[in-house]
């Protein structure tokens, strides 16, 4: 009878374990709350599956254990209890889908107005091009790569000129100001992941992905990579400042661009 | 052939064809070494994968004394670290438990639980188990070559396998690849094998509708690993031509520390989902034989018939073809095109109805039950604690949103291990209590069992359930050392400490299972030929261990479905599947 009682405390316990445990998600800095929303619609769900399955199961142990003189229900079939069980699950399942691809629609749905902002990862380091006064990135190319342009930006295009080349600091963001991402890695892939801004992405070489959010409040946040790029991945770390638009300006107007990096010109 | 049992239903069909003559083995050689009976073969496959596996157990320990209390031994760096995980992850899910649940089980129990003398191709049967014991032999060279394993992670993705910032670049990813060709050209034959015996070899009567659901389980498992094996096949020969001949399937233009290389115009994208096309169907090529085992361990302790056999059976084949549509939600936040999400979002949790099916009808399997609490029994309740908590913290991860924060995280190792590494192992113990005692005549000794399940149980849910919450907080996997991390309090380093502790006691019960393998094989108590009273036709065998042939002068008649227990009216609890009496219970007949 052992198994019943454990099978009780093994539901309780993880319940208890839940609402007691020091260990949460970090305060969130970023706009994408509803994330954090669906996960907790999701605990919901699944937690009280979680725990009337494992209680029903110890009931049964418990209320059923052998007796000499018991005989199990002869009972192949139950047609109606299967089709009622599975239409319950179909309805669980949408309460927590739904919500789900709605945030996705958004999270995929970049707004009109979001600064693009370009994130470099390689072995094992971040790198970073804002926009110049023009507003827009110029092209860029690993084969340009050399000490000299370390994110290959491509020397013949006006439009990188003015880009702000941040290599070996930290990114600098204004806050409430929505932005895109752009990342890039030169070398394996890498992931550029904020644990206080719910959003991650993979940065492939050969390729542009992106994601977008918008910082919410100030302060300085960890930067780590969340894909495995070699030996030296958990030592990839780097640091985004979130700060006003005043102070965001004043550490923006002590950047050198792209034109002023390059000694050859 | 026996003639017709009076009270027999139409169901059963005179003999098409005549016997095949078996293979009979001349020497000692032929018979416990280069044999072909798949009872041999069986066996010689799942010590082959428990002895790998015990490596695999070992690497765990490693990894987990540097996550617990990192930086106090010397002899494991950041190197070294990535090299425990990559094998430990690739042992497991490949060398470990597909070849213990389709070369082990499938080969041990496909033939005696259908009624056949063998599997139809015996000769490759053999071939099958030889290229897998060569497989792994190459995979553990790889510790004892310039450079050692490969330290890529078990996904193996490009291109940083095969650059030089990733332990193993020289040597240890070229015998990764080749030692899984190998096992996939062997998986091969013996799934040939495994389908064809199940589609040709059934014995009279066998309707696919009676057939006890470890045969569905591992059968649609088989079909599956033909369909998704290739895929990982073609992968690993690309990569192999990339790294040895310089192609560029997966590799674009790159710059490795500061220099070009020759690469330019691949994909690395395209390699993950080669290997999630064959990575995700992996999971349920584990899982299906796990919920097959798992419905017989529950029907036959808990006396009753499996609750919704029908049904059973039908969400076995849609979770099998459901899973060849899903490989992507591994990549969510691979950098595919994002509207990718929508698509694979809704087909993975789809695939929740069938699963969820599956785990209500075993409760209401023992609901109304005469439950016995054998070995069996209990790792069979403890697996549907943990897929169940498995199974649902999947539904957090299917939900592409939801997995944005939580993927590459903790939470994902904690997930897997639970639903994929625990779950189905606590089946494979399950399995072996309940089956040692036909496979060697003697039951394994119950204390041990009993300390072994204990242990093994508690222990597993104690290290996997609170790592969910690490992932949680944010803490990345993959990370040979957390080092500095502001978000992270002291709190999760003693949570690290104590998933250790408890791994290394859970990891030394296991010892204990292996003394009890060893113990009991002289010391266990005779069994019988049928300690459980199971209707199975495995347990009808006219010898114990069963011979060569399995069935003596005369294949097995089967008159019933493999679930008749506690009929209303029978003389005994259990009617075997090739019981003549009366027709009570044909319910598996009907479809």
């Amino acid at each position: 009878m052992a198994i019943a009682l454990i099978l009780v405390l093994v539901a309780v316990g993880s319940v208890v374990f839940h609402f007691l445990s020091p260990w949460w998600w970090t305060p969130i800095a970023s706009n994408w709350r509803y994330i954090d929303e669906t996960i907790l619609i999701t605990f919901w769900i699944t937690g009280v599956v979680f725990v009337a399955i494992i209680l029903f199961m110890a009931y049964c142990v418990y209320r059923f254990r052998h007796r000499p003189d018991r005989q199990a229900a002869y009972e192949p079939e139950n047609k109606r209890l299967e089709w009622w069980l599975t239409i319950a699950t179909a309805v669980g399942v949408v309460a927590m889908l739904a919500p789900g691809l709605f945030v996705w629609s958004q999270f995929v749905t970049v707004p009109a107005e979001a600064t693009e902002v370009e994130i470099v990862g390689q072995q094992w380091r971040w790198s970073y091009r804002l926009p110049g006064p023009d507003g827009r990135l110029g092209t860029s190319d690993v084969r340009n790569i050399s000490p000299d342009n370390p994110l290959g930006l491509n020397p013949n295009d006006p439009d990188g000129q003015d880009d702000v080349v941040v290599d070996g600091e930290d990114l600098h963001l204004p806050v409430d100001r929505p932005v895109k991402v752009l990342l890039r890695a030169v070398d394996v892939l890498h992931d550029f992941y904020v644990p206080e801004f719910r959003a991650k992405m993979d940065m492939i070489p050969g390729s542009v992905t992106y994601f977008w959010f918008t910082p919410t409040r100030t302060g300085t946040f960890e930067v780590l990579c969340a894909e495995l790029c070699g030996v030296g991945h958990s030592a990839m770390r780097g640091r985004v400042v979130i700060q006003t638009q005043a102070e965001y300006q004043a550490w923006l107007s002590g950047q050198r661009s792209f034109a002023q990096l390059e000694p050859a010109r | 052939m026996s003639g017709m049992a009076p009270g027999a239903d139409q169901a059963i069909p005179p003999a098409e064809t005549a016997e095949v003559e078996l293979y009979h083995p001349h020497s000692w050689l032929t018979k416990y070494v280069f044999s072909q009976d798949a009872k041999v073969i069986g066996i010689q496959y799942s010590l082959t994968a428990i002895a790998i596996g015990m490596v695999a157990l070992v690497l765990s320990w490693l990894m987990r004394l540097q996550l617990g209390f990192p930086g106090t031994f010397s002899f494991i760096d950041a190197n070294t670290y990535y090299q425990f995980i990559t094998m430990h992850g690739m042992i497991m899910v490949v060398y470990l438990l597909t070849a213990l649940f389709l070369g082990g089980f499938g080969n041990y129990l496909i033939p005696l639980m259908v009624g056949a003398r063998d599997m139809v191709f015996p000769y490759v049967n053999m071939l099958s188990y030889w290229i897998y014991l060569l497989a792994v032999l190459v995979l553990v060279a790889s510790f004892f070559v310039p450079g050692g394993p490969t330290g890529a992670g078990w996904t193996l993705y490009p291109p940083q396998a095969i650059l030089s910032g990733t332990p193993g670049q020289e040597w240890g990813i070229i015998l990764m690849l080749l030692s899984l060709a190998l096992f996939i050209i062997g998986f091969t034959m013996g799934g040939l094998n495994y389908a064809v015996t199940v589609l040709q070899a059934r014995a009279r009567g066998m309707t696919l509708m009676r057939m006890p659901l470890t045969v569905w389980g591992i059968f649609t498992a088989t079909v599956m690993a033909l369909l998704a094996f290739p895929a990982l096949f073609v992968g690993a020969v690309m990569m192999l031509f990339d790294r040895l001949l310089g192609t560029s399937f997966f590799m674009p233009t790159l710059v490795e520390m500061g220099q070009q290389l020759r690469y330019g115009g691949g994909s690395p994208i395209l390699f993950q989902h080669l290997f999630w096309f064959f990575g995700h169907p992996e999971v349920y090529i584990v899982a299906l034989p796990a919920f097959g085992i798992v419905s017989d361990l529950i029907s036959t302790h808990a006396r009753r018939n499996i609750f919704g056999y029908r049904m059973m059976v039908w969400a076995i084949v849609i979770i099998g073809a459901l899973s060849f549509v899903v490989w992507a939600h591994h990549m969510y936040v691979s950098g595919m095109h994002p509207y990718f999400g929508f698509f694979f979002a809704t087909t993975t949790l789809i695939i929740a109805i069938p699963t969820a099916i599956k785990v209500y009808n075993w409760v209401l399997t023992l609901w109304r039950g005469n439950i016995h609490l054998t070995l069996p029994m209990l790792f069979a309740l403890a697996f549907i604690v943990t897929f169940v908590n498995g199974g649902l913290t999947g539904l957090f991860l299917g939900n592409v949103v939801v997995d944005v924060p939580l993927s590459d995280t903790m939470f994902v190792v904690a997930h897997f291990h639970m639903v994929m590494g625990v779950a189905p192992i606590l089946v494979i113990f399950g399995g072996i209590y309940h089956w040692y005692p036909k496979i060697t005549g003697r039951m394994m000794n119950e204390a041990m069992g009993q300390f072994h399940f204990w242990v093994t149980f508690l222990g597993a849910y104690a290290i996997f359930f609170p790592m969910h919450y690490l992932g949680l907080l944010g803490i990345p996997r993959r990370y040979h050392e957390l080092g500095e991390m502001s978000f992270v309090p002291a709190s999760a380093h003693d949570l690290n400490a104590f998933i250790s502790i408890v791994a290394l006691v859970v990891g030394f019960a296991q010892l204990v299972f292996l003394f009890n393998l060893a113990w009991s094989l002289r010391h266990g108590r005779l069994a019988g030929g049928n300690p459980w009273n199971a209707t199975t036709l495995e347990w009808q065998t006219p010898e114990t261990p069963p011979g060569h042939g399995n069935w003596g002068k005369e294949l097995p008649v089967v008159y019933r479905w493999a679930y008749d227990y506690s009929v209303p009216g029978a003389e005994q609890d259990y009617l075997p599947q090739n019981h003549p009496g009366p027709a009570r219970g044909t319910a598996g007949t009907a479809a």
